[in-house]
C-alpha cells in the first residue's frame, strides 16, 4: 500500500523540483479566459451608479430617463431613497444595457437627489478625530514603568502607514447567467466554494428564491485578490438580479475608479512608540499608542510589539478612527505589514541610538520572540546577512560617502500562520490511464494549479503532464477560501490523500498480475512496480487497463479540524533591503532585496519563489509609492486611477534574492502557506535602510521625496559629509 | 464617454472649419493618449472629435539650413529618433525620450504634448481647471497640493494652481521655438514662450489658441554651433510616472564661458517657467558645481510653496543645477572627441 505521508527527501520525483507553472503560457499569451474575458450569447453589460459624496442622504432616485435610454434592459436598486450613503463609491443602483457604452450613458442619466451631510475622511490622529473614534482597551504585561526605569537607553518615535488599496489587476466583478432556475456565475473570486450562500441570501432578500445547489460559481483563472475577493459582494447579487430581470446574461466588472474607492482598502496604522534597552542591547520595555482608520466601520487591530512579543514589560493601546471612506478588506497579511513597520522601525531606531548594528541587536533579542521561531530567525538572519554581504556593507547611520547618493541597509523580521484550510479532492483514474483531480479551489495566480498537479503526479509516479487538474468550479468538492495563506496546505493534503487512495485501489487490481500483495507495490517512473525490484513492473497504461471499464474515484480531505500530519502552521522570515537615496531630490531607489523564508516542505520552489518576488514587488509599492488620498473638503478620493495611485514597475524593484529554509528541521513540518508572509517585511526593511542611508527616520511610508527631504532637514550636514546639500536646502522658500 | 461625431479631415483648413467657435464643443484628436481618458471620465464631452490623422501636411520633420520644421503630428518617438534632433537639439531629444511608456511615445504627438490638459487631480475629478468648490473657493490651497505649482499661482486666491504637463515645451523654449497655428482666418506664428497662458476664468484654456485653431508645426532656428543643452527631470518612479520638476537649459558658449543662457522649468507652474535670474547670473561664468548650484538657487528665488509642495522648490533647484552640469559635461565630451 502506498503511504499518504510525504516521501522522504531522496524519494521525491517532483516535490522540491522547479516546475514551470502549467498556465503560464496561456496567461502570458492572452489565451486564458478571465472573468473579464467571458462573453456569453446575448450578454448585457452592467454598470453601477455609486455615491459621489462621502456622506449624504438619498432624497430620491429617478430612473425613468435612464430606463428609456437606448439598449437599457434592467435596473436594480441597491439602496432605498431615504437611506444614507456613507462613503464615495457606495453602490446605489445597477443597470444593464446592450453595450457597455449604453450602460455607462444610462448610469449617468439616473437622477439622484442627495442631501449632503457632514463627512469626515481625514486619516487623522485621535486628537483630531473628534467623535469618530473608539479607544480599545489598554494591554499591559509586566511593569512597563519599571521596565523603562531599568532601561539605560530609550528611543521614541512616531511611525506608520496610510490607507492603501489592493489594486488587483483584474477588478472585482462577475458574469451572471440564468438557465431556468439555475444560476451560473463566472466570478473573480478567492472563494469559489463559498460565495453561493451569499448570493442565495441576497437574491432571497430581493424576492428570488434559488437553492444553493442550483448555483454554480466558475473561476477558471483570476487576476488577483489579495484578500479583497472573499464575498459575492453587493454587485454580485445585483448582477444576478439584473440577469434575472432581463432574462439574459449580464457582465458587470467594476471600473478602476470604483474599484479603488470601494472594493477594499488596507487600514492605516500609526503609533507613538517608546522602547527601552540595556546598554548591551537587551530590550526591557515597550510602550505604544496606536491609531488608524479602515474607513467606514471598525477595522485595524494591531498587536504591538510585533514578533518580539515577549519583551518583558509592555503597554499598548489602539484607537480606531472611523471615516467616510470605502470599507477595509483583508489585505495580504492583515495588520502584519503595519505592525511590522512600526515595531521594526522603533527597534532599529533604538539600535541606532545604542549604537549597535541592528543585525546584532535583533540577534541579541531573539529570546523575546516565541521559542519555536527563535532558532529559525537566527539561521535566517545569518543566511540573509551572507546574501546581502551585511557585515561588509553596513555602516552606522548616515552614509558619509561624498556625493548626493547615499546607501543604506535595513532589515526586518516577520511571522505568519498559514495552516491549511478545509479541502476535499476527488481523484479519478480511468482505464485508459488518464488521471483527473477535482477541487472546488481556485488559483489566484499563485501556482495552486501547478502544485496540485505536482502532488498528484508525485503520488502516482507520473509526469506532471499526465494529470488533469480541475479547479475553479463550485460543483467540484468544496475547498476553503484562499485567505490566510491556507490554500497550499489544504489542497496539497486533500490531493495527496485522494490520489494515494485511488492509487491503492489500482494497486489492489494490479497486484495479482505482478504476483505480489498490493503492499509490496509502488508507483514510480510511469510504472507500477515491486518496491525494490524495478524489473517487476508494468507500465501505467497497462496497469490501468486492468480496471476494465470501471474507473476509480477516490476522495481525500484535509483533516476536518485541528492538526493534519501533512501540513503545519507558523513560519518565520527575514528580509533585508539595500537602498540608494538621492539626498538632493529625496528619491529612493531599491538596490537589492533579500528574502529568507521558511514555509515547511516546499512543493514547487519555482512558483514559491515567484510568490516571494511578487510579494516584494508589492512591498516596494507600498513602501515607496502607494497611498489612497482623500480630499477633506470634497470627501472624494483624489487618485482613483493607476496614474496617481502609483505602483512599482520593473525598473523600480531592484535586484531580488530569495532563499528558502528547507531540508532537515524544515521539511518534516509538512506544507505551510506562503502567500502572505513575504509581503510583511518590505516596508520595514526599506524604511530602515533609508534611515541608515540618510541618518534620519522618515516616520511614515510611502517614502516619497517630500517626506525624505523633510526628514533630511533635521540631519546635520556633517552626518552625511555633504557640504553642498545643506546650503541648498536651507535656502528653501517658505 | 458621450456619443460624439467623428471627423477625419485631410487638410488643415478643413480641420479648422470643423472646430467650433467655443471651447468644449469640439476637441482635436492627435495621438489620443490624453483626450481618450478625459472623454472616458467625462472631463471632456465634445460633440465632435476632429482627428488630425489624415492630414499629411502635419507630419514629418524637415531639416534645412535655416533650422528644423517639426510637424504637429510627429510622434514623440519620431522626434527622439530623428538624427538632426539628436545631434543638434540634445535636450529636446532627451525630453521626448523620457516621456514615460513606449506606448505614449509611439502615439503621443508633438502638438499633443504642447496642448495636453493638466493632470491636476481636482481637474481630472471634475472640479474644473481652476478647481473650485460649490462656493467658488479654490480647492488646491486647502487640499492636497503635493504636485501643484510653486510659481505663477495666485497664492490662496481663486485661480490656476495646476502645473503645465508638457514635456517638450521647456526644451523647445530654450531653443527659441516658434509655433505655427492655423485657423479660419489663416495662419499665424507665435513664439512658443508666448503660447502658454494662465486662465483667469473657468472655461479659458492653458494657451492662446482660439477654439478653432490648430497647432500645425514647430519651427526651430538652426542650432548654433557649440551650444550646450540638457534636460533634467526629477521623477520618483522609473516607469509610468510623470516628472515632479524638470529643467531644460541651453548655453551659448564662448570658450568655456557662458555667453548667454536659457533656462526653463517644467512642472512647477501653470506655464513653462523661465528662470531669467538664473540666466543672467550665468552670463560670463564657467559652469562649475558652485555656479550651477547658485543658478539653481536663483531659479527658485520667488517660489511660493503651497501647504504640501515645499519639496518641489528643492527639486526645481536641483533640476537646474543638474541640467547645467550635464550640459557642461556634454561640452567636455565634445572637446575630447573633436
Amino acid at each position: 500500500m502506498a503511504s499518504e505521508k510525504w516521501p522522504e527527501a531522496g524519494k521525491r520525483s517532483l516535490i522540491g523540483k522547479r516546475v514551470t507553472r502549467l498556465d503560464g503560457a496561456v496567461k502570458s499569451t492572452g489565451r486564458a479566459k478571465y472573468t473579464y474575458d467571458v462573453n456569453r450569447k446575448g450578454m448585457l453589460h452592467g454598470k453601477l451608479v455609486f455615491s459621489p459624496h462621502a456622506h449624504a442622504k438619498i432624497v430620491s432616485i429617478d430612473t425613468s430617463a435612464a430606463e428609456k435610454m437606448p439598449g437599457v434592459k434592467a435596473v436594480q436598486l441597491m439602496i432605498e431613497p431615504g437611506k444614507e450613503v456613507l462613503w464615495q463609491g457606495q453602490e446605489i443602483l445597477a443597470l444593464a444595457a446592450e453595450t457597455e457604452e449604453q450602460a455607462r450613458d444610462a448610469a449617468r442619466a439616473v437622477k439622484i437627489r442627495f442631501e449632503k451631510l457632514p463627512h469626515f475622511v481625514a486619516d487623522a490622529p485621535p486628537e483630531k478625530a473628534g467623535q469618530h473614534q473608539t479607544a480599545l482597551a489598554e494591554q499591559v504585561t509586566g511593569n512597563p514603568d519599571q521596565g523603562f526605569k531599568e532601561a539605560e537607553v530609550t528611543s521614541e518615535g512616531t511611525y506608520g502607514c496610510p490607507v492603501i488599496t489592493h489594486c488587483c489587476l483584474e477588478a472585482h466583478g462577475q458574469v451572471a447567467e440564468w438557465e431556468g432556475d439555475t444560476l451560473r456565475v463566472w466570478a473573480s473570486t478567492q472563494n469559489v466554494s463559498g460565495i453561493s450562500g451569499e448570493l442565495v441570501d441576497g437574491l432571497k432578500a430581493g424576492g428570488v428564491e434559488v437553492p444553493a445547489s442550483n448555483v454554480q460559481i466558475l473561476t477558471p483563472v483570476m487576476g488577483g485578490g489579495f484578500g479583497s475577493k472573499f464575498g459575492a459582494d453587493t454587485w454580485g447579487v445585483a448582477c444576478a438580479q439584473l440577469a434575472k430581470k432581463a432574462g439574459r446574461p449580464v457582465k458587470m466588472m467594476l471600473e478602476r475608479d470604483h474599484e479603488l474607492m470601494a472594493a477594499g482598502a488596507r487600514p492605516s496604522i500609526y503609533a507613538r512608540v517608546r522602547v527601552g534597552a540595556k546598554k548591551d542591547g537587551t530590550l526591557t520595555a515597550w510602550s505604544s499608542e496606536s491609531w488608524g482608520t479602515g474607513g467606514i466601520g471598525p477595522a485595524g487591530n494591531p498587536n504591538l510589539p510585533y514578533v518580539f512579543t515577549r519583551i518583558p514589560n509592555r503597554r499598548s493601546r489602539h484607537t480606531r478612527v472611523e471615516t467616510n471612506t470605502g470599507p477595509a478588506r483583508a489585505w495580504r497579511a492583515p495588520n502584519h505589514p503595519q505592525m511590522c513597520l512600526i515595531t521594526m522601525s522603533a527597534l532599529e531606531d533604538l539600535a541606532a541610538q545604542l549604537p549597535m548594528d541592528p543585525l546584532d541587536f535583533f540577534l541579541k533579542n531573539l529570546p523575546f520572540v516565541i521559542p519555536e521561531r527563535a532558532e529559525t530567525y537566527r539561521q535566517e538572519l545569518v543566511k540573509g546577512a551572507e546574501l546581502m554581504e551585511w557585515k561588509k556593507k553596513w555602516h552606522s547611520r548616515g552614509d558619509k560617502t561624498p556625493g548626493p547618493i547615499k546607501r543604506g541597509l535595513g532589515l526586518s523580521i516577520h511571522t505568519w500562520g498559514g495552516g491549511g484550510h478545509s479541502s476535499n479532492c476527488n481523484c479519478t483514474i480511468r482505464p485508459d490511464g488518464s488521471v483527473e483531480v477535482f477541487l472546488g479551489s481556485q488559483d489566484l495566480g499563485t501556482g495552486t494549479r501547478t502544485v496540485i498537479a505536482m502532488v498528484a503526479a508525485e503520488t502516482l509516479g507520473l509526469p506532471v503532464s499526465a494529470v488533469k487538474v480541475n479547479i475553479g468550479d463550485s460543483k467540484f468538492p468544496p475547498s476553503g477560501a484562499s485567505g490566510g495563506s491556507t490554500t497550499v496546505g489544504g489542497v496539497s493534503a486533500s490531493t495527496r490523500r485522494a490520489t494515494t487512495r485511488a492509487l491503492n485501489e489500482l494497486l489492489a487490481k494490479v497486484a495479482p498480475a505482478l504476483g505480489v500483495t498490493p503492499d509490496k507495490l509502488e508507483a514510480a517512473c510511469g510504472t507500477i512496480r515491486v518496491a525494490g525490484d524495478p524489473t517487476k513492473a508494468i507500465a501505467w497504461h497497462q496497469a490501468c487497463a486492468k480496471l476494465g471499464t470501471a474507473a476509480i474515484t477516490a476522495s481525500g480531505q484535509r483533516a476536518p479540524r485541528g492538526p493534519d500530519e501533512l501540513i503545519s502552521s507558523g513560519v518565520g522570515g527575514i528580509q533585508m533591503a539595500e537602498v540608494a537615496v538621492d539626498v538632493e531630490t529625496g528619491v529612493v531607489k531599491i538596490e537589492k532585496l533579500v528574502a529568507v523564508q521558511d514555509c515547511g516542505l516546499v512543493i514547487n520552489p519555482k512558483t514559491a519563489e515567484s510568490q516571494i518576488y511578487g510579494a516584494m514587488i508589492m512591498g516596494v509599492g507600498y513602501a515607496l509609492y502607494e497611498e489612497k488620498l482623500m480630499d477633506e473638503t470634497t470627501g472624494r478620493c483624489l487618485n482613483p486611477d493607476m496614474e496617481f495611485y502609483k505602483l512599482a514597475g520593473i525598473g523600480d524593484v531592484g535586484n531580488m534574492v530569495v532563499h528558502f529554509m528547507t531540508g532537515p528541521g524544515y521539511d518534516e513540518r509538512g506544507v505551510i502557506g506562503l502567500g502572505e508572509p513575504p509581503v510583511i517585511s518590505p516596508g520595514a526593511a526599506i524604511s530602515n535602510a533609508v534611515a541608515n542611508a540618510i541618518g534620519a527616520r522618515v516616520p511614515t511610508i510611502p517614502l516619497t521625496p517630500d517626506k525624505v527631504l523633510a526628514a533630511l532637514e533635521k540631519v546635520p550636514r556633517s552626518a552625511l559629509n555633504d557640504s553642498s546639500l545643506r546650503s541648498e536646502q536651507e535656502g528653501g522658500a517658505a | 464617454m458621450n456619443v460624439f461625431e467623428y471627423a477625419n479631415p485631410t487638410t488643415t483648413k478643413e480641420a479648422a472649419g470643423l472646430l467650433a467657435a467655443q471651447w468644449g464643443e469640439a476637441e482635436i484628436l492627435a495621438g489620443g493618449t490624453d483626450l481618450l481618458s478625459l472623454m472616458k471620465n467625462y472631463v471632456a464631452t465634445p460633440k465632435r472629435v476632429v482627428s488630425l490623422r489624415g492630414i499629411k501636411e502635419l507630419s514629418g520633420i524637415t531639416s534645412s539650413a535655416s533650422g528644423l520644421r517639426i510637424g504637429a503630428m510627429v510622434t514623440l518617438q519620431e522626434l527622439h529618433d530623428h538624427k538632426a534632433v539628436h545631434d543638434d537639439y540634445h535636450s529636446l531629444a532627451h525630453a521626448a525620450g523620457s516621456v514615460p511608456s513606449p506606448q505614449i511615445r509611439n502615439l503621443g504627438t508633438v502638438g499633443g504634448d504642447l496642448c495636453q490638459r493638466p493632470r491636476c487631480w481636482y481637474f481630472r475629478n471634475g472640479f474644473g481647471l481652476l478647481a473650485k468648490d460649490e462656493k467658488g473657493q479654490p480647492l488646491v490651497p486647502a487640499g492636497d497640493n503635493r504636485y501643484h505649482a510653486i510659481f505663477g499661482h495666485p497664492g490662496g486666491s481663486p485661480g490656476a494652481y495646476y502645473v503645465h504637463p508638457s514635456s517638450l515645451a521647456p526644451a523647445l523654449i530654450t531653443f527659441g521655438a516658434r509655433v505655427k497655428v492655423a485657423g479660419p482666418k489663416g495662419e499665424r506664428e507665435i513664439p512658443l514662450a508666448s503660447f502658454f497662458a494662465t486662465p483667469k476664468r473657468e472655461g479659458e484654456r492653458e494657451n492662446v489658441l482660439m477654439p478653432n485653431e490648430i497647432v500645425t508645426e514647430i519651427i526651430l532656428a538652426a542650432a548654433s554651433k557649440g551650444m550646450l543643452t540638457a534636460t533634467y527631470e526629477v521623477r520618483q518612479k522609473e516607469a509610468l510616472d510623470w516628472p515632479l520638476a524638470t529643467a531644460s537649459v541651453a548655453l551659448r558658449m564662448s570658450g568655456d564661458k557662458v555667453k548667454s543662457a536659457r533656462i526653463v522649468l517644467g512642472h512647477v507652474a501653470p506655464v513653462p517657467w523661465p528662470a531669467h535670474e538664473a540666466e543672467k547670473l550665468l552670463a560670463g561664468q564657467t559652469i562649475t558645481e558652485d555656479s550651477a548650484a547658485k543658478a539653481g538657487e536663483a531659479a527658485v528665488r520667488g517660489a511660493k510653496a503651497l501647504s504640501g509642495n515645499k519639496y518641489k522648490v528643492q527639486l526645481a533647484r536641483v533640476a537646474v543645477k543638474r541640467a547645467l552640469l550635464e550640459a557642461a559635461a556634454h561640452g567636455k565630451e565634445g572637446m575630447q572627441h573633436g
